[in-house]
């Protein structure tokens, strides 16, 4: 299996107002190839950010990548010019935004929102382009003649399955999916995520897909990254994450799940909130809110420890197991 | 009951001034230009004190026309007084500084009562049409856009011919020209939370329409008026120097920065700080005005608060 | 929705004009007349009957063998009280130099503006932006007379470059004129197109278009101008209103044969139909503007495009 995507130790910053935001912390992450990755984590974890640093479209000057580096297919992003970086996005790495309602431009047709991008990337004739886009509408269940409208046309489903339409046009060797089903209805999530994984299924494209939803991850996913406080706390496969979750956190958001066959009437949440990311804690970020917490975990932040691929960011497991540095 | 609810609503309007403050204060071109403001209120305010009235007022024609900073003997009062004209004089040989600082006064009369009375009857009218709609809403609603569509210029011009060339009349006009935009603000805020969810869930609890008025609907009107009546301020002088200009507002002797102009069109190629005097004084004051109504409007902006 | 509005216009200046304090009689008949020849006057001109039948008769005519006049509906307004032209020959020789002066001004606005807003908005707070704000807010803070009056003084009196007194003819004596004209408007436009592109540059459509790998030049152009544009036609088309206004200033300072220059002096001689026939018309020429604007809007987006034909198929549907 090789990795399509290498990111190490990647630390992205936001400023806004006299503040600087810690938006994405030493974190390191790799996906292999042809496989779904679901990265977890509540709003706030920097989920986002990292799927806008992989296309390197941190605008300065409200933010910046401040270290660390991105391989994809191991092409260096961090290092690329934006010409170079401009022709990868939309043919090599395509990215779904969570709100279709707004991703679309008001005042152009679907169908030439979807050419403009096949005209571009690919040696295509305009009115190639426009058939490929009309193609492109039909897989995803919209019928061709329907490129000729204005996305006010159509219902928010659709919309987003547009918004598939436009990203795979160019076949993507990688899909950056941030939370694309969660502002739209249980009923139709369920029909747009059908469509995604056929055609994912189809195309053999690598997937990012970005939800904080743990339910989606597991009918959806190979494998899964929890993040926290801009960095990645655990990593395997589903089985191993959601079969046997290390890192306090993980137990936690599983923990929070409702158990119906208990009957039990009171929900567990994890106690406290998210660290502020102007100001982190010292040591492990998690270590406020963390039951088994050590007075080690306030002093020094953990490093990653590995046993057969899952990896788990945390001291109880430094002592115990085989310490790997990150990969 | 209602006693409780002034009072809460005046401690949480004293935070938001506070706050207010902070954002607004760092717009360094508006606190200049609030600054200027306040000195041109001062000027117009202590204007007899700098220059007597009559002094503005009375003609030396054989003063006429000197250049800014000349100094000469002036025969007023029935004394013969050594005076520099620092700003130089017109064709009647009036001091133009003097008259600029007596301008001012008049100016800012014009802007605030103006604006006052467009703001009331504006308030008043858009309110009704808000809160009732129907017929009454589209009668407000189709004299407003009457009024709009004649050119502010032609509609003052047609009102001040017919009522005749007062001071009052002038008023009157401007007004006319400002109060529509108050109605559609106060319309607008009224309509668009009148039927929200959070009105009728207050209503349910049995909250009674005034505090639905104060708490809910005051606030969202508030930060537009304020920053719609500073912009008007501004149109309303500039408005008041159009038609002073026509001879149709105020008169020559009275110093308004408009008639002046008027006055000085045949001399400007041989003494142009006529021109270029009362212009820059319009010019100051109604460019202060926009600035501080821009940054108003950036400080007010619920979406740009911190 | 026209109509009223258009009825109301014509009856407020009717009134204001109404009440306007002259005498039309003595103005006919001069000064020396005997009482009996001015009450015959104003018999004969209708101004002896009440003010409904007085606004009625303006809008659909006098039947009068020496004042009679088909009335506003009809395009008549019989002559003027002072130089006893047809007022609305006057009109009609005159307005055109006005629209030539007011069209002038707009497409000046137009051209420098909206390049102008779009540089300050891709580089907004930078040293090119900051220029341009100080230069629109000055626009929209000086009153047109003054600044024809300066053009005058720099460009006529002391450079020589133009003349001071235009007229249709001449092209170089319109280009003052026109300048001083489109001052303020440019201003607006040009603010109005920065906002409407900063808020525009902000929307996710933007960012989709450009995780796409569209270049710059595409998204600024193809996609975020023409939503930025669709408030700025809107301002430009009400900015023609106060174009009209002020060109009745900017005339009378370049003595130029306009409508402006008309009705300036028609207020001056207490010209009553003149004025109202006038006003009238440059009110309707106005409210008619607006209402391409809307249309033209509906044009440029499809947003409302499909509003109108979801409509017309909806009212088609019921008959």
């Amino acid at each position: 299996m090789d990795k399509i995507l290498e990111i190490k130790d990647l630390h992205v910053n936001y400023y806004s107002n006299r503040r600087t935001v810690r938006a994405v912390n030493n974190l390191s992450l790799d996906m292999q190839r042809g496989r779904v990755l679901g990265l977890v984590g509540e709003t706030g974890a920097g989920k986002t950010t990292l799927a806008l640093s992989i296309l390197n479209m941190i605008r300065a000057p409200q933010g910046k990548i401040i270290s660390g580096s991105i391989r994809f297919d191991n092409a260096d992003i961090l290092g690329m010019s934006n010409q170079e970086l401009r022709e990868m996005r939309g043919k090599d790495i395509a990215m779904i935004f969570q709100d279709p309602m707004t991703a679309l431009n008001p005042v152009l047709t679907i169908g030439e929102q979807i050419a403009e991008t096949i005209f571009k990337h690919e040696k295509a004739s305009k009115a190639e382009a426009w058939s490929k886009a009309e193609e492109m509408l039909e897989t995803v269940g919209i019928p061709g003649v329907r490129a000729r409208e204005y996305p006010h046309q159509f219902s928010g489903g659709m919309k987003q399955r547009v918004v598939i339409a436009l990203s795979l046009a160019c076949n993507p060797r990688l899909l950056l999916a941030d939370e694309p089903t969660t502002a739209l209805d249980v009923t139709i999530q369920a029909q747009v995520l059908d469509l995604m994984r056929g055609l994912i299924k189809t195309n053999n494209t690598s997937v990012l897909f970005i939800t904080h939803s743990l339910g989606l991850v597991v009918e959806n996913c190979d494998e899964v990254a929890t993040m926290y406080a801009g960095e990645v706390v655990e990593y395997g496969t589903v089985e191993q994450v959601f079969g046997n979750p290390l890192h306090p956190y993980t137990k936690g958001l599983l923990g929070s799940l409702p158990d119906y066959s208990e009957g039990s009437p009171r929900l567990r949440p994890i106690p406290g909130l998210m660290p502020d990311p102007t100001n982190l804690p010292k040591g492990c970020y998690f270590s406020p809110r963390c039951p088994n917490a050590m007075p080690k975990c306030h002093e020094a932040h953990p490093e990653n420890s590995s046993i057969e691929g899952h990896l788990v960011k945390c001291h109880q497991y430094q002592e115990n197991l085989h310490v790997e540095q990150s990969i | 009951m209602s006693n409780q609810t002034f009072l809460r609503f005046f401690k949480r309007q004293s935070k938001n001034i506070s706050q207010f403050w902070r954002q607004f204060s760092r717009n360094k071109l508006a606190v200049a230009s609030l600054i200027l403001v306040l000195i041109f209120a001062l000027i117009a305010i202590f204007a007899d004190v700098l220059y007597s009235y009559d002094f503005v007022t009375s003609n030396s024609l054989e003063n006429a026309l000197l250049k800014p900073g000349e100094t000469s003997t002036v025969y007023f009062q029935e004394k013969d007084i050594e005076h520099t004209f620092i700003l130089g004089s017109d064709n009647y040989g009036r001091d133009i500084l003097g008259r600029l600082v007596h301008g001012a006064r008049i100016s800012m009369i014009i802007g605030i009562v103006t604006v006052a009375m467009s703001l009331i009857v504006g308030v008043i009218l858009g309110a009704i049409a808000g809160y009732e709609g129907g017929l009454v809403d589209t009668i407000i609603m189709r004299i407003t856009d009457i009024i709009l569509s004649i050119p502010t210029i032609l509609m003052s011009i047609a009102i001040v011919t017919a009522l005749g060339n007062s001071f009052f009349n002038l008023l009157i006009a401007i007004s006319v020209q400002l109060f529509p935009k108050y109605i559609r603000i106060v319309r607008a805020s009224i309509v668009s939370i009148k039927d929200q969810e959070y009105v009728e869930a207050a209503r349910v609890i049995g909250a009674s329409d005034l505090r639905i008025i104060l708490k809910h609907i005051l606030p969202n009107i508030t930060s537009p008026i304020i920053v719609q009546s500073t912009l008007n301020i501004g149109s309303s002088i500039l408005e008041a120097s159009w038609l002073s200009f026509l001879g149709l507002g105020i008169l020559p002797p009275k110093p308004e920065w408009g008639n002046m102009l008027s006055e000085a069109r045949e001399f400007i190629q041989y003494a142009p700080h006529l021109l270029f005097a009362p212009g820059i004084a319009i010019l100051l004051t109604v460019l202060a005005y926009n600035i501080i109504g821009d940054g108003l409007r950036d400080a007010l902006d619920p979406k740009l608060r911190r | 929705m026209l109509i009223p509005v258009l009825l109301g216009v014509t009856f407020i200046v009717f009134s204001l004009m109404y009440i306007t304090p002259s005498d039309p009689a003595q103005m006919m008949l001069g000064a020396n007349a005997s009482p009996a020849a001015y009450k015959q006057m104003r018999e004969d001109m209708g101004l002896n009957s009440p003010f409904i039948v007085q606004y009625a008769r303006f809008l659909f005519g006098y039947k009068h063998p020496i004042f009679g006049y088909k009335g506003l509906f009809f395009g008549d307004l019989g002559r003027s009280y002072v130089s006893n032209r047809i007022i609305f020959e006057v009109i009609a020789n005159s307005f055109p130099n006005t629209l030539i002066l007011a069209v002038g001004a707009l497409i000046l606005a137009l051209i420098l503006g909206i390049p102008i807003g779009i540089i300050s908005a891709t580089k907004p707070y930078s040293v090119a932006d900051m220029i341009f704000t100080v230069f629109a807010l000055l626009g929209a803070s000086m009153p047109v007379f003054w600044i024809a009056m300066v053009l005058i003084y720099i460009f006529a009196m002391n450079l020589r470059l133009f003349p001071a007194i235009a007229n249709p003819g001449n092209f170089s004596s319109l280009v003052l004129p026109i300048i001083t004209l489109s001052l303020p408007s440019l201003a607006i436009i040009m603010r109005m197109t920065r906002s409407s592109m900063l808020d525009v540059m902000q929307q996710d459509y933007i960012r989709t278009a450009r995780v796409k790998g569209m270049d710059e030049k595409t998204v600024i152009f193809k996609h975020a101008l023409r939503n930025a544009l669709i408030p700025v036609v809107t301002v430009a088309g009400l900015q023609f209103g106060g174009l009209l206004g002020g060109a009745v200033l900017t005339e009378k300072i370049f003595s130029y044969p306009g409508l402006g220059s008309i009705m300036v002096d028609a207020i001056y001689q207490k010209d009553t139909p003149q004025i109202l026939g006038s006003v009238c018309f440059v009110a309707i020429t106005f409210t008619i503007i607006n209402l391409a604007v809307d249309i033209l809007y509906g044009f440029i987006d499809p947003r409302i495009k499909s509003t109108f034909s979801a409509k017309k198929k909806l009212v088609r549907g019921n008959q």
